[in-house]
Order: structure tokens, then C-alpha cells, then sequence
């Protein structure tokens, strides 16, 4: 289940503006999904400056913030999506070079094929995004007297997720199923990938799971085995403030002392 | 305007593992050689330097050392009566580009194939009548003896510091060691790899089954090593950053940290990136390559003039190359006749899922692509197939690559695929799952090969390869066979509360990944009616043109092929250098 907000921390949203577009509230577009949780000290705000997106516009911010809220919630075992920073990874991949069809073959002639030949729409991540969501919020209405997908209860919003998730719902051009897969998979990215990416802000998705981050040498760890590896996550601009990354240069193989995790493993506790 | 480059000895396509191999003994034997390199210079300082290096996004997600669909990809269908489509993005392997080539980003697993494997027709119908064979597939011996290729397997070991123990050296079965490898003339230059805690569940519950689980022999180093290029490894510090990435630690082993270096060191050698091969241009006749026509970034052409022509591109890209240049006659299914482009294959792989209790602590961030125990009861014909209607066959092991959470969060069959009850159970199982992998071998059909794409087109203007495949009854019954076996293990292993098989089903699909083993379609044999290459890799219309790579392979055994690829590399080009240059524009007999 969600967990409501404190007045106090709405007040403090407010006044600090944090994850509210310009205008939104004025429009009534703004339910309790458009306030941005807190961010992490500092880097919530380097990922996304005064709530400023690079893609997508005010009411798409919204609706993207209400669908991976549901995703992934904020419960009692943590974070969720949101909280976790996933609309601004969203917002920077689509704005970015994978968004805009890196490695996509877009050229036609296309058709639809068979389930073995994969993705034949001509829809790039960024155009599959701008339709998709758009359309979200159009089933919506259509369903829900008017309201957008963000201004659903939450079991509403389950409720047509999950329509979409079977195929249920056709989204114009978009193939509900394939749009929830889109949805779901960079959901996956952002909550899992590193921060430097923008989200899984705080380290919230690897703290979930006890991934212990992305830099380490298990040589002296691996055959311990049984032994619950535990320690403090690492994140790559961790890393490398903590001064790991020098460069191998020539002759790099003469040593072994350069094995750049030496003192990256810290305390692990030990049950059996 | 094509631009007319100086005449060279010998123009290499691909920097990868086999024109790396073959560039520098040609260099190093006093011939000009010019490299061509479709992608970037890529070198582990400063290119993959850590911290930054380990990203999951980037590397395996984005497909940071993958070619780019956005300009090449293939196009694929199940059969000729569909059109086929692009793959449109990458899924169903991970071909590489930029120096190194997939031999950059690979995982490391590394063996030799059994020596049945090399005489597969004739050592099936022998053992157990013609009838073994279903009518459907095209498989073949190979014009080449395990016994004849093992001074180039032993080569190429020494080459990546190969580590492992051996289970038979010169025939003598030794004690500790897996007792179905092949003979070897000389132990591994490295010891075997740490083993992790999943693998040794493996191991354990194996051996209690009867069966012989050993160490995965790796291209991971795992101490320090100066190769026979003078170049030096490093020991794999099991950072689980492998797959898909390049390494900083010069562990894995890749043309750039344990060859191309050397090579760079001759005057002979010439290494150009940002060459885009269109083709081989022949003489009039037909009868030889004059050199290769190439596009920089610039869209310049060039034709780079040589006496001889290597095809060191990834595996079936050779095949595409040979198609676009009209040497060989193409092969037409609905004949039967002609043979580039027979006999594509994949491999069969298949998995077997493993949920633990909560005491039992997988690790699964602490690994390495090659970190595994692996047992060959099932492999090649190490077992009776007489009763199974099959041929060809697998290992099974547990290898812990890598527990980046973007593509590892396995949770249960029946979680919902979101939302909190997704989570719970992603938190649950993170620690305390496993699979068992098994990789088996894929027979050639009639109906299987690669062609020219009558529509779709790359980034140049040239179509694209067109791959038209699907799973044989015989490869299906061998997956069923073997992931049985696979979830017997798991079901015998300690903390094991669930296990979840998923044997390779039909029809074949483009959307799911089955490793970046991509096999045939230019075979090597002894009779010009079924093969593309003689047993040096010279092309039988052209002898000027040679073929490198996994396209050689006339079906997949159930080994990965990079062991295989870097030997038949070796073989080639000590033919070449021994009796080629000797009678140029001759085949080699």
C-alpha cells in the first residue's frame, strides 16, 4: 500500500515546489502522484533541477510518476519507482539517443509479423512514449468519468494496467501489451541501473534486492561460500570519488596491486 | 569515386579474434597487411576503465559494444512461406563491433569441440545406423581430425592463458579432471577459475548423481600471465562485470589485450577503423579477388588492392560478404543446390530455474562470464543415443555470470510481473536463486540457411542477411532430454525448494537470447557440391579468398566456438604461410 505523505512534507513539497510542473495545479491535473517524494540530498536535485524535464511535457510527468508509483510502490519494504527517481531516467533516455532510435532499425517497408520476429512497429521509444501515454490517460477518461489515469484510486489504476499488461486495450497505433512492456522494462532500468543515470536514487532498488553495487573484487569473497555478503551499496560516482578508476596504463600487468577494489569490500557479516 | 589504395599482401576484414590471429602471423612473416575495422579503436586503457565501465545500461542494455541495428541488422523468419522481417533491435544475440569485435565483450567459456563433433555424419552411422539421422537434416563431417587441429588448440590456449585442469593430457585420463575431454598435449598455461557457491551446489549434487562435474575451462585469466605474444594478463578479480563488457583488469582474454598489441609493433601491419567493407571485387574472370572496396565515415570509397583476401568478419557477416561479391553459388532450399548459406545454425540452449531457501546466500554479483562447474555426461555422444532418436548433445552447468539487477531479479513462476507482491518476492529470491544453464549442439536442416534480403536494406544500400531457421524434431527431443537431466541435478541440490525447467520450444524466435553463437552458412569440407571453403578456408571458386570463423562450422556442436574459431585461425594461416604464398592463386592441397 502506499504510504499517504505527511502534511508536513506536502507543505514542504510545496514550498519547495519539488516535482510540481509549472501550472499543473492550476489545471486540477495535480493528484498526490504529482508530488515528487523527497529527493535524496543532493542528487534528486542534480537529476532533475527545479522539476524541469528534457521530454516530457506537464501532463506526461504526471501521468509517468502515477503509472510507475503503481509499478513499483513506495510500501513498507521501501521506495518505489517514483520515489526512486524513474520519471527523471525515463524523461533523460527518452530525450536521449536511445529515445530518438539508436539501435533501432527503422526502415520499412513495416508490417506486423509473427510473435517470433519481435517489434515491427516504426515507433521510436520516444513517439511509442508520446502516443502511449497520451492515450493512457484518453482510456481513462473514457472509463472514468473524465479523469486522467493519475487522478484514478489506486485499484483503478492497477485495474487498467493490468488490461493493458493482457493485451486488453489497444492504445491507437500502440499495442496496449507492447506499450506495458515498454512501460514495465524502463520502469526495470531505472529502478535497477546505476544513478548516474538519474534513477534508482539513494541506491533504493540495489538496497532492495542487496546488490552491493557495481564495483568490487570478490577474489577473496566468492568461495566464502554461503556467507551473506553484506555491505553498504556502491555506486559508480562513488567509486569514483572514493578515488578507485586510476588508469591501467602500459606495463599494467607486471603488479597485481593495482587491482583497483582493494578496500572497496568493507565489513561483511557472516551467516551461515 | 573510388579512391585506389597501394597494393598489400594480404587485406584482412574484422579486427576480431581470427584477422587479429592471422594479421599478425602474416605481419610477423614479412607480408604487408592492412586491417579493416568497421567500429571504433577500442582498447581496455582508457576505453573500459573502471568504475565507469561497469555499467549495466549502458553496456548490456544499450548495447554499448553490439552492432548497431540502426545501420545493420538481419532479417529473420521461421520459414520460406513467411517474408522475413528485421530485427529490429537486438534479442536474440549479441554480435559485436568495434575492435575486438565479440571477442571483446564475450563471456569467456572456453573449450574445445569433441573429437566426434569433427566427424559427426559418419561416427553417428556408424555407431548406430544410417537411420540415426532424420531426413530433414543436412549435417556433415569435417574435412579436418580433432587429432590434426590439437597443435592449434594448444596454440591458441597458450595465446589467452587459458586456465583450467586438464582431465586428459596425451590420452592419459588424469585424476581430478573432467574424463570426458578430449586429449590435450599439454596441461592449461593457468589453473582452473574459484568456483561460487551455486556452481559448488551444482558440482556437489552432480557427483552424487553419478555424473563428473569439473571447472569450466575459461579465457579468464587467473594469475598473472605473459602470454606467447609476450603481452600481459591479469587475474580475474570475479567483479561480475564480464558479459557484454570490456575488461579493465586485462583478465579476459581479447585480441586487444593478447594479440593486436604485438601486432601493432610491426612495420608490416596496418590496422584502419572506420572501415566499412562493401565487398570483394574479383577479376574478370571470376577466378581471383583483386582486393576490396571499402567506405570511410566520409562516405569516400576506396579499393584497397591485395594478393590475398581474409574474411575475419563475425561469423555469418562472412557469409553476407561472400553473397555481396558473388563468390560461391548460393544456396536455393527448394533444390538442395548450391552452399552459401547452408547449413545456419544457432544453439540450443535451455535453462533450468532454481529458488532456494533463505539460508542459502547465492552471491550471485560475485562471478565472472566463465565462472562455472560443468558436467559432459551429455555431451557429444559421451552417452547412448541408440534409444533416443536423436543426435548431438549438451552440458550442463551453473556458471555465475553476473548479478547486475537490471536483467538478474529472477522471482518465481506466478508473481505478478509488478506492483508489491513483485516486490516482496524480488527482495525473497534476489539472493537465493540460480539457474542452471545447458547449451547444447543444433543439427542443419534443408530448410535452414542465409540469403541476400530481397528488401531491407543497411545504412550502404546493401540488403541485408536474411536468416531463415527454425528448431529440428532433433534438436527439440535433445532440449527435452537434457533439461530433464538439468532439473534431476537441481532437484538433487542442497537448499533447493523449487526448480522451473524451460526447454527450448518451436517454433525458433528472434526475441529471446540464445547466445551469439551463430554457425555455418560458408562450411568447410572436402567436396565443393556441399561446402563453401576447402580445409584451409580457401574459397573453392576463389582460392585468393579465405573464410574465418564460426561460418565454418558445417553444424554446431554443443561447445561455444571461440576455442574452435581461434584454432581453425592458426591452421589457416600456417597453411597459408607454409604453402600458399608458395603457389599463390593455387588451392591448397
Amino acid at each position: 500500500m502506499t504510504k499517504p505523505f505527511t502534511p508536513m512534507r506536502r507543505t514542504l513539497l510545496k514550498a519547495l515546489g519539488a516535482g510540481l510542473p509549472a501550472g499543473a495545479a492550476a489545471t486540477g491535473l495535480v493528484g498526490d502522484s504529482a508530488l515528487a517524494a523527497p529527493p535524496g540530498p543532493a542528487s534528486a536535485a542534480a537529476a532533475n533541477p527545479g522539476g524541469v524535464s528534457h521530454f516530457f511535457n506537464a501532463r506526461e510527468r504526471i501521468t509517468v510518476d502515477a503509472i510507475v508509483s503503481r509499478l513499483i510502490p513506495n510500501d513498507e519494504l521501501g521506495p518505489g519507482a517514483r520515489e526512486a527517481g524513474v520519471t527523471d531516467f525515463l524523461d533523460r533516455q527518452l530525450a536521449g539517443a536511445w529515445g530518438g532510435g539508436d539501435h533501432f532499425y527503422r526502415h520499412g517497408p513495416f508490417q506486423a509479423g509473427t510473435p517470433e520476429q519481435g517489434y515491427q512497429l516504426a515507433l521510436t521509444p520516444a513517439q511509442a512514449f508520446r502516443t502511449g501515454l497520451a492515450a493512457i490517460d484518453e482510456v481513462s477518461a473514457k472509463r472514468h468519468g473524465g479523469k486522467p489515469f493519475s487522478q484514478l484510486q489506486p485499484r483503478e489504476q492497477d485495474a487498467l494496467l493490468t488490461a493493458l499488461e493482457k493485451g486488453e486495450i489497444e492504445l491507437g497505433t500502440l499495442p496496449g501489451k507492447v506499450f506495458f512492456q515498454m512501460l514495465l522494462d524502463g520502469t526495470m532500468e531505472g529502478f535497477f541501473g546505476d544513478p548516474i543515470h538519474g534513477g534508482n536514487r539513494n541506491m533504493a532498488g540495489w538496497k532492495l534486492v542487496g546488490f552491493p553495487g557495481v564495483y568490487a573484487s570478490y577474489s577473496n569473497d566468492i568461495e566464502r561460500h554461503g556467507v551473506a555478503y553484506v555491505r553498504p551499496p556502491m555506486s559508480i560516482a562513488m567509486a569514483r570519488a572514493a578515488g578507485h578508476g586510476t588508469m591501467h596504463g602500459a606495463g599494467h600487468g607486471g603488479s597485481h596491486a593495482s587491482s583497483p577494489a582493494k578496500g572497496a569490500s568493507a565489513p561483511k557479516g557472516g551467516r551461515p | 569515386m573510388s579512391k585506389t589504395l597501394d597494393r598489400v599482401d594480404a587485406v584482412i576484414v574484422g579486427g576480431g579474434w581470427t584477422g587479429s590471429v592471422i594479421g599478425k602471423e602474416l605481419a610477423a612473416a614479412g607480408h604487408r597487411v592492412v586491417m579493416l575495422e568497421r567500429g571504433e579503436p577500442r582498447w581496455p586503457s582508457p576505453d573500459f576503465q573502471a568504475p565507469t565501465v561497469h555499467d549495466e545500461l549502458r553496456y548490456t542494455r544499450r548495447h554499448a559494444l553490439h552492432q548497431n541495428t540502426a545501420t545493420e541488422t538481419f532479417t529473420f523468419r521461421n520459414n520460406t512461406s513467411q517474408t522475413a522481417l528485421p530485427m529490429r533491435r537486438w534479442q536474440f544475440a549479441y554480435p559485436g563491433t568495434h575492435l575486438g569485435g565479440s571477442g571483446n565483450h564475450w563471456s569467456g567459456a572456453y573449450y574445445r569441440f569433441d573429437p566426434t563433433d569433427f566427424k559427426l555424419r559418419s561416427h553417428y552411422e556408424r555407431r548406430y545406423g544410417k537411420g540415426i539421422f532424420a531426413a530433414d537434416l543436412t549435417a556433415q563431417d569435417w574435412p579436418l581430425s580433432y587429432d590434426e587441429l590439437e597443435p592449434y588448440y594448444d596454440r591458441f590456449d597458450y595465446l589467452i592463458g587459458a586456465s583450467g585442469y586438464a582431465g586428459n593430457l596425451k590420452g592419459k585420463v588424469q585424476p581430478g579432471g573432467n574424463p570426458f575431454e578430449p586429449w590435450r598435449s599439454r596441461p592449461y598455461p593457468n589453473p582452473p577459475m574459484k568456483v561460487a557457491h551455486a556452481s559448488a551446489l551444482f558440482g556437489e549434487a552432480a557427483a552424487k548423481l553419478g555424473y563428473h562435474p569439473y571447472i569450466q575451462p575459461s579465457a579468464l585469466s587467473t594469475r598473472p600471465y605473459v602470454n606467447t605474444e609476450g603481452l600481459p594478463m591479469s587475474a580475474c578479480v570475479y567483479c561480475g562485470f564480464c558479459s557484454n563488457f570490456g575488461c579493465e583488469h586485462f583478465a579476459k582474454a581479447s585480441p586487444q589485450v593478447c594479440i593486436l598489441p604485438a601486432a601493432m609493433k610491426l612495420d608490416t601491419f596496418a590496422l584502419r577503423t572506420g572501415a566499412q567493407v562493401l565487398r570483394v571485387e574479383l577479376d574478370k574472370d571470376r577466378k581471383l579477388a583483386r582486393g576490396v572496396t571499402y567506405v570511410d565515415g566520409s562516405g569516400q570509397e576506396f579499393f584497397q588492392p591485395a594478393d590475398m583476401v581474409f574474411l575475419c568478419a563475425f561469423s555469418v557477416h562472412n557469409v553476407r560478404l561472400l553473397l555481396l561479391s558473388g563468390i560461391g553459388k548460393p544456396y536455393d532450399p527448394a533444390t538442395g543446390q548450391g552452399v552459401v548459406g547452408r547449413n545456419y545454425t544457432h544453439q540450443t540452449t535451455s535453462g533450468v530455474n532454481l529458488f532456494f531457501d533463505e539460508r542459502t546466500h547465492i552471491n550471485p554479483f560475485m562471478g565472472a562470464g566463465a565462472a562455472a562447474v560443468t558436467i559432459d555426461d551429455f555431451s557429444a555422444d559421451n552417452f547412448d543415443h541408440g534409444p533416443l532418436g536423436f543426435v548431438g548433445g549438451g552440458y550442463i552447468q551453473i556458471q555465475v555470470v553476473s548479478g547486475a539487477p537490471i536483467g538478474y531479479h529472477p522471482t518465481p513462476k506466478g508473481t505478478p510481473a509488478w506492483g508489491s507482491e513483485w516486490k516482496k518476492a524480488v527482495r525473497r529470491y534476489y539472493n537465493h536463486s540460480a539457474s542452471i544453464t545447458i547449451t547444447g549442439s543444433a543439427m542443419p536442416t534443408r530448410g535452414g540457411y542465409l540469403s541476400l534480403d530481397p528488401t531491407y536494406r543497411d545504412a550502404w544500400g546493401q540488403p541485408l542477411l536474411r536468416i531463415t531457421y527454425d528448431l529440428p524434431d532433433n534438436d527439440i527431443k535433445l532440449s527435452a532430454f537434457l533439461t530433464a537431466k538439468g532439473d534431476q541435478i537441481g532437484k538433487a541440490m542442497r537448499g533447493v525448494v523449487a526448480t522451473e525447467p524451460g526447454p527450448r520450444k518451436r517454433p525458433f524466435t528472434a526475441t529471446s537470447y540464445q547466445s551469439t553463437h551463430l554457425n555455418g552458412g560458408a562450411a568447410m569440407g572436402s567436396d565443393p557440391s556441399n561446402s563453401v571453403v576447402n580445409r584451409f578456408g580457401q574459397c573453392w571458386d576463389v582460392p585468393n579468398v579465405f573464410v574465418t570463423g564460426a561460418c565454418l562450422f558445417p553444424q554446431n556442436s554443443n561447445y561455444n566456438p571461440t576455442g574452435t574459431v581461434g584454432a581453425t585461425a592458426y591452421w589457416i594461416v600456417d597453411a597459408v604461410k607454409r604453402d600458399y604464398v608458395k603457389a599463390p592463386g593455387k588451392l591448397i592441397t
